[in-house]
């Protein structure tokens, strides 16, 4: 890596220039705020919104069904304010309440609350009227009583995440014994498998992530968090473990390095499982029951391989039973998080972040792993071995994602 | 993790107008329940009350008529009725808070209510204040030049045309403009309800004119505001006052647009229906009636009972966005 200049001996030519230093950084700051402040003023604003009709835009963030209620947490993520005037439930208006008031001005927050018998399975419709006659329709799928934080269902959803990410993700490490007796060759294989595995997961949390970015309010800018997301995690993990592997060089100490590659995975896949436990609680707070019940069978044998990839990289040397610990709980434990923000509190802007963070962790442990094999394999990366190991752990991940895909 | 872990907390729920007796509760805006939340705006359009029982701009005060309307006796015992409409874009509130950017005749929706007796002259100024051609097209016997249909015919903004034709026949007919395209310019609000009395007139009677409309609020060719006489659930929060026993008599017209039929049912009661009102027998004693668009009949009924009952369409789609209201039947 090139070395920064550092402008200190008397040999390097002075920066220099015939303005002060403070003014060469706040002079174009300061002629930015007067370009906004002249354009509100005496821009072309006016003319261009002269006789257009306000944009009403409303977003729904949260849905709350309690018995023979509905609450709505709405934000107006359009560029003028809108006043809901009237609303329909199921093609009928309904009386309800509007807090803190009915005009909600631009990125403002309300909540609307509407007593409602509504049918426990069935279909919701709920359609807000604005003062000028926009309507804004809302979605319930299938209604059923939003599940309430309490000790019961707290444990129940945790009890729900170790079962889907805690213990396949444990029977998955008890491969170890066998990939620390196969021949080096055989190993290359399961290496190769693992990077299969990872860039199904990684491009997996991906697609998902921009698929909930489009889910959420126009202001969050779904899309720009996962890009954010993804490449902040890819390059953070990179530094760290860039810092990890100096120091860990110096000491000569390879175990350390390939412990740090296994935790690196383990964090990813963490990421990844927070997501998957979000899909479900969510599943199970949207009411989609029976599509909770299949998401659990299916990341349940899915996350079995998880195990494999995150002790394949230290399975040439030695490691603690308390990093192996350590591992199944960084990868697996996130699960039971992701369950409780899914059924509580599912906001899709987290799911975007979580996803994205989780496949910018496993790629760039891809990234990793792929780089240490062309350094050190005696075989070529694109040997039959590899290939074969690669398209394996890809075809793995897509027959057991059928499981988990309802 | 907690921080964005909100968990809906346990609410305190009102379940006290459950317990109110059941008149208190008709009169409870707290309530959960079917219709819209607040009250009209004044201004937003004609008092809808009002409207009812207004004719031949008798809802306005002496002087202030003598400018929209004037009556010339012609002998034989006919009469030359003389009115001034003006077309105007106005906004106006077709539920609390929502507001519709109508095209009116005279600043409401309905347009106002012209009666004639039948064989009088009729005589309308009409002058185009809005910003596109409009034209008044009447339901009922009139010469082709005063069809105001044909393109030829539509009036230019800020130009004048005059109608004039003679009231015929008897019956509860209806005008509109016929400007194309058509389906926009009568469902922005350019029509209203025409009644030609017969010579020797009908039984002396509470009279009341009622229009079934729509609004379509977004441009998706459906209406999302039903309503009789243009407010949605205007007559539940101000019921229709009639008396026990005495002849209540309905002019009833849809111009409903978009959708294929509209229908009125009244609680509890049975009424004989006139249709078009053009013949002196009932065609059908029901209390329900369905009418397509243009259609429109006179109901005739009294009241058995005193107290509060509904009408509404008995489309009930209809009947829950708006169109549903109450007459309040006193001793």
């Amino acid at each position: 890596m090139a070395k920064m200049s550092e402008p200190t001996g008397s040999g390097v030519p002075q920066p220099r220039g015939r303005w002060p230093l403070a003014i060469t950084i706040l002079g174009p700051l300061a002629l930015t705020a007067l370009l906004v402040v002249l354009f509100i003023a005496v821009g072309p604003l006016g003319v261009l919104r002269d006789g257009i009709p306000p944009v009403e835009e409303l977003a729904v963030t949260r849905i709350t069904l309690l018995p023979d209620e509905f609450l709505l947490d709405i934000v107006n993520d359009g560029p003028d304010p809108v006043t809901i005037a009237q609303v329909l439930v199921n093609d009928a208006y309904w009386q309800f309440k509007i807090d803190p008031g009915k005009t909600i001005p631009r990125l403002g927050k309300a909540q609307v609350r509407i007593r409602y018998p509504w049918e426990p399975g069935s279909a919701q419709h709920v359609t807000f009227l604005t003062s000028t006659g926009v309507t804004v329709p809302v979605e319930i799928p299938v209604a059923t009583p939003t599940p309430r934080p309490t000790p019961r269902f707290l444990g129940m959803f945790a009890m729900l995440g170790v079962y889907v990410g805690v213990i396949p993700v444990f029977l998955g490490i008890l491969w170890l014994p066998f990939l620390k007796r196969i021949t080096p060759g055989t190993y290359q294989f399961f290496l190769a498998l693992t990077v299969g595995l990872l860039v199904f997961l990684g491009f997996d949390a991906l697609v998902e992530s921009l698929e909930a970015a489009e889910k959420t309010p126009g202001i969050y800018r779904g899309v720009g968090l996962a890009i954010v997301g993804l490449l902040g995690t890819f390059l953070i993990l990179s530094a760290i473990g860039q810092r990890a592997k100096s120091s860990a060089a110096g000491r000569g100490d390879e175990d350390s390095q390939r412990l740090m590659l296994a935790y690196s995975i383990a964090f990813g896949i963490g990421v990844h499982n927070l997501g998957e436990g979000l899909a479900i609680g969510g599943a199970y707070a949207a009411g989609e029951m029976t599509l909770g019940a299949l998401l659990v069978l299916g990341f349940m044998i899915h996350n079995v391989t998880e195990g494999v990839a995150i002790v394949a990289p230290v399975a040439r040397g030695e490691v603690a039973l308390r990093h192996l610990a350590g591992l199944g709980l960084l990868a697996g434990a996130p699960t039971i998080l992701g369950t409780w923000t899914g059924a509580f509190s599912f906001s899709a802007i987290w799911a975007v972040l979580f996803l994205a963070v989780g496949a910018g962790a496993v790629l760039q442990v891809v990234f990793t792993i792929t780089r240490s094999m062309i350094r050190s394999s005696a075989t070529p990366l694109f040997s039959t071995g590899n290939v074969a190991g690669f398209l394996c752990g890809l075809g793995v991940m897509y027959a057991t994602g059928f499981l988990a895909a309802a | 993790m907690f921080l964005f872990c909100q968990g809906a907390l346990p609410l305190a729920q009102d379940h006290s107008t459950h317990q109110l007796p059941p008149d208190a509760r008709r009169h409870s805006h707290e309530s959960a329940g079917l219709g819209t939340v607040g009250q009209p705006a004044p201004g937003g359009n004609i008092d809808l009350t009002t409207y009812l029982t207004a004719w031949n701009f008798s809802n306005l005060p002496q002087g202030e008529r003598e400018k929209f309307y004037r009556e010339t006796s012609l002998g034989n015992g006919k009469v030359l009725r003389e009115y001034r409409f003006y077309m105007v874009n106005k906004e106006i509130e077709i539920a609390p808070g929502v507001v519709f950017p109508a095209w009116t005749y005279n600043g409401q929706v309905p347009g106002p209510t012209i009666r004639a007796t039948m064989g009088d002259r009729i005589r309308i100024r009409f002058l185009n204040q809005g910003d596109r051609p409009h034209t008044i097209h009447f339901h009922g016997f009139h010469p082709e030049e005063m069809d105001g249909s044909d393109p030829s015919q539509f009036v230019l903004p800020g130009e004048e045309f005059v109608y004039e034709f003679d009231a015929d026949p008897v019956g509860v007919h209806l005008y509109h403009c016929h400007s194309l395209p058509l389906t926009q310019h009568i469902h922005k609000g350019l029509y209203g309800v025409y009644i030609v009395d017969p010579k020797v007139p009908r039984p002396p009677a509470r009279e009341l004119i009622m229009m079934m409309n729509g609004f379509d609020t977004n441009f998706d060719e459906e209406n999302e505001i039903y309503a009789v006489n243009t407010f949605a659930f205007y007559y539940v929060h101000h019921p229709i006052q009639v008396r026990k026993d005495e002849l209540v008599r309905i002019y009833l017209v849809n111009i409903l647009e978009f959708d294929m039929i509209n229908s009125f049912h009244v609680h509890a009661h049975f009424f004989n229906e006139y249709r078009t009102g053009t013949l002196s027998v009932p065609n059908n004693y029901t209390d329900t009636v369905a009418l397509a668009q243009a259609e429109r009949s006179i109901l005739e009924m009294r009241f058995r009972y005193p107290g509060h009952f509904m009408f509404h369409a008995h489309k009930t789609e209809f009947a829950e966005k708006g169109w549903h209201g109450m007459f309040e039947v006193k001793d």
